[in-house]
């Protein structure tokens, strides 16, 4: 449209021209005419290439995003089937509840639900379609209300993996029996199940509850985020403020010579150095010299923070660097020492370029697994983290983890857990904006 | 040749009878040769608020100011013109050491505010900056309230007492700054919000509000538009009966309209010095002559 127009009003200049046309019968104005064809299809080329990039970008990352969400968002709910379960006095007592055995609750349950399975096989199967963990939820109830003991009650319980897969249609009936894991008498009583209206799928409460675990319907991520979350806490305490202070130091008091120099290209280097080289040096600094606990999201922190200082750093000397110098001058010139001019001027105007960096490097740090790895944070750990020296997980690594696991349930567990993180990274993301656009002051 | 010459040894105290001797030399004799950079005029005064001899400033190898030495009177405006990057404004910035800031930035000689030789050794910057303030280029309020741009200085000197000090601190120094009646009932509104005009008689505001004895303006006015320039010149006039004012300016017409005693640099060099009317009526050097005259520059 507007290079129509412009067209539109270099013609018009063309005719009132003529008369200043060269001896050589082609005027400046002709000549520009001329070119100008070719300059806007360049343009245009040009702008297209932008656009088929953004185009590109966009597609791979609406595939990459689209494959996740659909194999993962089956994951956020779970079978559970109706079982009545006896709280039979014969085997609970008040006295022994730590130590009663509520699995053969569970188990006299599902064969109250089908009496013909008579053979040890069957019953054995007929276990299998609920979850181990029903035993715990069983006792749990128990523990809680002991008045329980002696009635029946109906409760939902959470259905085995396998169950669960073939209820969701990842195991097709059509494969023979022997190639899955789900017999056809158990798929038999699982349509019974659900003709009776004792199946039904539930919000997945589980995923975000628990800890990890070896069976896939009882795995949950609660334990990896509460350990991304103590060593991102440890990371934000420890690389911000150092950050902040080797940014101001090197940008406003640091002579400019060449040991300033090597710093800053050292630190710069330090910026594209593989993360598993950190984790190398936390392994032997933090674990070997100085023993620390291992596997600790203290240990990760102060692994991720060696990681990211240099981008808080980059980021923090680019910010104040950005300070217009007569905000500078202006304080100096009223009499302002150096420290009042950073503190008072300086500072508050690169906080928010500043708190970007810190929020760009923190989201960095909760995406990494590498140095994780090498400080013990793979392992298979069930308990939630409750302080920044128990054994942690981090996300990526729950991630890496299930990822790594045959279990059809963690494919879906796995992309779950991949959804929850880049959901966190985006609120980081937003938040960082956010903070930018409200601490940001114009001058 | 050598009885004008004469004139830049230290005379101050016959400055004002030899004035208009001066001026009367001036008009016979032959202008002073372009290649001549000796100062002619009359730098020194009777009555000195800063004293400045043979300073030099050096940008790493670059010599940027040659051996300048000059007064600046008391209550007098003084204005330093000259082309672009004769070295005005870093002679200027030498006042209340700011060339302290610019690495590899070297200056020699000698500069006395009253008693104080500002390039000793022991003396502080930050009370040094208190006595002689600055107003810049381009106006530069603290992304701020128009109140904590003025209050700002008194806060860290510690000048008031109490707030209502402060506040009478601060609407005195709006008041003199001429911009009392357009901010009054907005103190609180940020300072950025303001014209050009009105940011840089906050600016005015704000370095009057720490009480300086000298204040040192970097063409203040170059950012504004003519009838916001006006304002600001009013402004100096009236501050000269309170202030020593030096004002560095591209505008000759500012220079005549603004200041008394004016100082022509070329290349570093102090080329002439006079008072305002003589500089523009008769100047002595060649150099001023082309310059005032717009021959280059």
């Amino acid at each position: 449209m507007w290079c129509a127009n412009t067209v539109k009003n270099m013609n018009r200049h063309t005719e009132d021209n003529s008369r200043f046309n060269e001896p050589d019968g082609m005027g400046a104005t002709a000549k520009v005419q001329a070119g100008l064809a070719a300059r806007y299809r360049k343009e245009r080329r040009f702008r297209l290439f932008g656009l088929a990039a953004i185009a590109a970008s966009l597609l791979f990352l609406v595939v990459l995003l689209g494959s996740i969400v659909a194999k993962g968002y089956t994951a956020f709910w779970q079978t559970q089937i109706l079982l009545d379960i006896h709280f039979d006095p014969a085997v609970l007592d008040v006295n022994n509840l730590a130590t009663a055995n509520y699995a053969a609750l569970v188990r006299e349950a599902t064969l109250r639900l089908f009496p013909q399975a008579a053979s040890r096989q069957d019953q054995r199967a007929l276990a299998k379609l609920v979850s181990t963990g029903v035993a715990y939820q069983v006792q749990e109830i128990v523990t809680s209300k002991p008045e329980l003991i002696g009635s029946i009650i109906p409760i939902w319980v959470v259905a085995d993996d396998e169950v669960d897969m073939f209820v969701k249609g990842y195991i097709p009936r059509e494969v023979p029996e022997n190639e899955r894991r789900i017999s056809d008498k158990q798929a038999a009583w699982i349509d019974q199940l659900a003709a009776a209206e004792r199946l039904r799928q539930g919000f997945n409460a589980t995923f975000f509850q628990a800890g990890d675990s070896r069976e896939p319907e009882l795995a949950g991520i609660r334990g990896a985020a509460m350990g991304s979350l103590f060593t991102l806490a440890v990371t934000l305490t420890l690389s911000f403020p150092i950050g902040v202070a080797a940014a101001v130091y090197l940008e406003e008091f640091a002579p400019k010579n060449r040991w300033t120099d090597l710093v800053e290209v050292n630190i710069n280097n330090l910026a594209a150095i593989p993360s598993i080289v950190f984790g190398l040096l936390g392994l032997a600094v933090f674990l070997d010299f100085m023993h620390l606990p291992r596997s600790a999201s203290l240990v990760g922190g102060l692994v991720l923070t060696l990681m990211t200082l240099p981008t808080v750093i980059i980021a923090s000397r680019a910010s104040l660097k950005s300070v217009p110098p007569s905000i500078r001058e202006a304080a100096l010139g009223i009499g302002a020492s150096q420290v009042q001019t950073i503190v008072h001027h300086v500072l508050p105007l690169a906080m928010p370029g500043m708190m970007t960096g810190a929020i760009i490097g923190m989201a960095r740090a909760l995406g990494e697994t590498a140095p994780l790895l090498m400080i013990g944070m793979v392992a298979f750990i069930v308990d939630i983290p409750h302080s920044f020296s128990d054994p942690a997980t981090a996300l990526p690594v729950q991630i890496y983890l299930w990822a790594d696991s045959p279990e059809r349930a963690f494919v879906e567990r796995t992309s779950a857990a991949i959804m929850v993180l880049l959901l966190l990274l985006l609120a980081m993301n937003a938040a960082a904006v956010l903070l930018r656009n409200k601490f940001e002051r114009r001058w | 040749m050598a009885a004008i010459l004469g004139t830049v040894l230290d005379m101050r105290d016959v400055a004002r009878e030899k004035n208009e001797a001066d001026a009367a030399v001036a008009a016979r004799v032959r202008k002073v040769d372009r290649d001549q950079r000796q100062t002619v005029g009359l730098p020194f005064v009777e009555e000195p608020r800063m004293i400045c001899r043979e300073v030099n400033v050096y940008y790493g190898d670059k010599h940027a100011i040659k051996n300048v030495s000059i007064d600046v009177g008391k209550n007098e405006v003084l204005a330093m013109i000259g082309p672009s990057g004769c070295g005005k404004s870093t002679f200027l910035r030498c006042l209340n050491r700011m060339n302290d800031t610019v690495a590899g930035c070297r200056v020699t000689g000698e500069i006395v505010l009253d008693d104080l030789d500002i390039y000793d050794r022991k003396v502080d910057v930050v009370p040094l900056r208190a006595r002689v303030g600055m107003v810049f280029q381009k106006p530069n309020p603290f992304p701020k309230s128009i109140f904590d741009n003025v209050a700002y200085g008194p806060k860290i000197h510690g000048l008031a007492g109490s707030k209502s000090e402060l506040r009478d601190i601060v609407e005195g120094s709006l008041k003199k700054a001429g911009l009392w009646n357009e901010v009054s009932d907005r103190l609180d509104q940020p300072g950025t919000g303001l014209s050009g005009g009105q940011q840089q008689r906050l600016c005015i505001a704000r370095a009057i509000a720490v009480r300086p004895e000298v204040i040192l303006m970097d063409e203040p006015c170059s950012a504004l538009d003519p009838i916001a320039t006006a304002t600001v010149e009013d402004l100096i006039t009236e501050l000269k009966e309170q202030y020593t004012i030096v004002i560095v300016t591209h505008n000759m017409q500012q220079a005549a309209r603004v200041s008394q005693r004016t100082a022509y640099f070329h290349l570093g060099d102090l080329v002439e010095v006079g008072s305002t009317d003589r500089i523009f009526t008769n100047p002595r050097h060649q150099l001023t002559e082309d310059y005032i005259t717009g021959r280059f520059g």
